[in-house]
């Protein structure tokens, strides 16, 4: 079994949901990346999704889009990237890791280079947001080889047919976008992500989960009771590029709002 | 290349001798080969599909063609004339070079011609918001101009940079009525505008059309694009027979995301004998690394949803361009031109900001005629080509733009304050 598909089973049989950070690798330096990842674990987190710095990362907003120029300032590849993930993995060898990012990156590497070396580095799965399943084949194949997953987006836009070809060469659990437009953007619509779930869980028995938008642990909540994870990703580098200039205080800080969302989300 | 690639893309890339090209490319998903394609996120998949159908049903449909070429005819001022550029010919001692004058259409470039295009799409489409990304300009003021002719909203994403080096066409587009958006992000330039107009589309994407105005992007765009630029190549080809009695023996185009170039080349695809270059931005030259050239000097990547040629480094970040021409400052190419390169058809150069410059001047001075920065990388390798040529040999270049929008530019450059 699958890091990713153990915790996804333990916690349903715990009846709780899963609570997902992002943080972007190299942000605001290389050398905490690792150190955040395990505070993250360390105030609730179930899952870590990391972000690979790409320099033209169309699909974020500009709080991501930041973090991402600050690890590039650092140079920060996907190579070094894996490199975190095999650090982490000497402290903490049960919370999955998802890399999330860019497709370029992947291409310079090499499909199978890649999978096999994140495998190998204690990697779960990949995002990558600019291809989708009809481009995927061959990452795909190259990535199931090495046994890690394909984490695929579902979209407000998405027609019943392509929910149904995600799911089908999605792994680990899908991601639905729950608002039309960049990582960071307000304005959630519970009613209609509850429309839409309804739509993924017809096509699919992965867990599902809900991102871009989800700001507070009011709202980590409140998704938390419709969907199966919640990822929140600009609400905490909003965090650390605040306090970039201090980055001793940042592990307290995503700690802060990490807690709070996940004691709001157990409450629930 | 070989072990970067999964293995049935290399194989794809073809090797053509004398099959025929019109009409064969991309196929149903997009693809040139292993170029082009849909690399995007899911939020836009719907979306281009909506496109692509809307756009295949009205190429088909008589009443919108007959709108297009009616705006093309009367509007835009087409055909545009080919030109024997004489006095310039003859003191380069050489083949003969004709231009074809797309600097004379409304809006002074050949922008136009797609953006009309896209528009009376939008149009039809029921959208009621234009956006575009524009680098030098000429893109933004041609979308600027579609957009009020027609009473629709636009917005112009444009660098921060261009901005700076622009600001005649940014107050064209503003007088336009236009929206012109600042972007500070990344290099602030091209790219960078075009990310912004993607997060634009992605957030507005139910009454809002992107109008890109090169032949890069997801499927549909590169056909797209190409498909309403071919009237350049299909007048061309035309006017060459009846002006001169024979094809020319060499087109040269311009190529930044290569929409003038594909324009002129592809009607002449299929003509073996006509010898096709595109020529890219070398900036201060190839081996210094500032330069605009992904087709001489990159390697095939993805970005802005296709596959291509890119400017990147080891680890597959984009880095930035260098061009005097803020046309070509772009790192990416369309990808038929990255499958031209690659199956031989269309040859492939650069030329420096030096050199372009250099033609802007002779072209300026002996013709008459100022041309755009980005359409003087075209002469200047034209200058470098007739001389190797017989006097009754003919070349065609697509003078793709008028230069007004770049006397500041010029003229800081020679240390001159306007």
């Amino acid at each position: 079994m699958s890091r990713l598909e153990a915790r996804f089973s333990q916690l349903k049989a715990d009846g709780k949901k899963a609570l997902i950070p992002f943080i972007t690798a190299g942000d605001p330096t290389p050398g905490i990346t690792v150190d955040l990842m395990l505070e993250l674990v360390s105030a609730g987190a179930d899952v870590i999704e990391l972000g690979v710095p790409f320099s033209d990362p169309m699909a974020d907003g500009p709080v991501i889009q930041r973090a991402s120029e600050r690890a590039l300032e650092h140079h920060v590849s996907l190579r070094d990237v894996i490199g975190m993930v095999r650090h982490f993995r000497e402290q903490d060898s049960d919370t999955p890791v998802v890399l999330m990012g860019y497709l370029n990156p992947i291409e310079i590497m090499g499909y199978e280079t890649f999978a096999a070396e994140a495998a190998d580095a204690g990697v779960d799965g990949a995002l990558v947001v600019d291809i989708p399943p009809e481009e995927g084949g061959e990452l795909l194949d190259a990535m199931s080889d090495n046994g890690l997953d394909q984490i695929y987006l579902i979209a407000p836009t998405s027609t019943p047919e392509r929910i149904q070809r995600i799911c089908d060469a999605a792994g680990g659990f899908v991601y639905y976008v729950s608002v039309k437009g960049v990582t960071g953007a307000s304005n959630l619509d519970l009613q209609a992500v509850q429309r839409k779930l309804q739509e993924i869980r017809s096509a699919t028995d992965l867990p599902v989960g809900v991102g871009f938008g989800i700001k507070d642990a009011q709202t980590a909540a409140a998704v938390s009771q419709l969907a199966d994870a919640v990822v929140v990703g600009s609400a905490l580098v909003s965090r650390v590029e605040a306090l970039a200039g201090e980055p001793e205080k940042i592990g307290g800080a995503l700690r802060e709002v990490l807690s709070s969302m996940r004691q709001a989300m157990d409450a629930t | 290349m070989p072990g970067r690639w999964p293995p049935s893309l290399l194989e794809s890339i073809v090797s053509i001798t004398t099959e025929k090209i019109i009409g064969t490319l991309p196929d149903a998903q997009g693809h040139f080969g292993p170029y082009g394609g849909l690399f995007v996120s899911e939020t836009l998949m719907e979306p281009l599909e909506e496109l692509r159908v809307a756009y295949e049903r009205y190429m088909q449909d008589e009443d919108f063609l007959r709108e297009l070429d009616e705006d093309l005819a009367n509007y835009v001022g087409r055909p545009s004339p080919i030109y024997l550029a004489r006095r310039w010919s003859e003191e380069l001692g050489g083949a003969r070079i004709y231009l074809k004058r797309e600097d004379l259409n409304h809006t002074g470039a050949h922008k136009v011609n797609n953006t009309i295009g896209q528009a009376l799409l939008a149009r039809r489409m029921g959208k009621t918001r234009i956006i575009a990304e524009t680098g030098a300009g000429q893109h933004g003021v041609a979308t600027a101009t579609v957009a009020a002719r027609l009473g629709l909203e636009c917005v112009v994403y444009m660098g921060a940079v261009d901005i700076a080096r622009q600001e005649a066409n940014v107050y064209r587009m503003r007088l336009l009525g236009a929206e012109v958006r600042s972007v500070s992000s990344g290099s602030k330039t091209l790219k960078d505008a075009l990310n912004e107009a993607m997060r634009d589309w992605v957030t507005n994407v139910d009454n809002t059309f992107y109008i890109i105005g090169t032949v890069a992007g997801p499927h549909p765009y590169p056909a797209m694009v190409r498909d309403f630029q071919a009237v350049i190549g299909r007048e061309a080809r035309e006017q060459m027979q009846r002006q001169t009695g024979r094809q020319p023996d060499a087109l040269v185009a311009c190529v930044g995301g290569g929409s003038n170039a594909i324009g002129l080349f592809y009607p002449f695809l299929d003509d073996r004998e006509v010898s096709i270059y595109g020529v890219e931005a070398a900036g201060n030259g190839i081996d210094t690394g500032l330069h605009a050239a992904p087709l001489c000097a990159g390697k095939p990547g993805v970005l802005h949803g296709n596959r291509t040629y890119l400017m990147e480094d080891s680890d597959g970040q984009i880095i930035e361009t260098h061009s005097i021409s803020a046309g070509l400052d772009y790192p990416g190419v369309g990808p038929e031109h990255a499958w031209l390169k690659d199956s031989g058809r269309a040859s492939y150069v650069a030329v420096t900001d030096d050199e372009a410059l250099q033609a802007f001047h002779d072209l300026t001075r002996i013709e008459g005629i100022i041309p755009a920065l980005e359409s003087s990388h075209a002469l200047a390798y034209a200058a470098k080509l007739a001389p190797e040529m017989s006097r009754d040999q003919a070349i065609l270049v697509n003078l793709s733009g008028r230069g007004d929008k770049d006397m500041h530019t010029v003229a800081a450059r020679e240390g001159i304050e306007l």
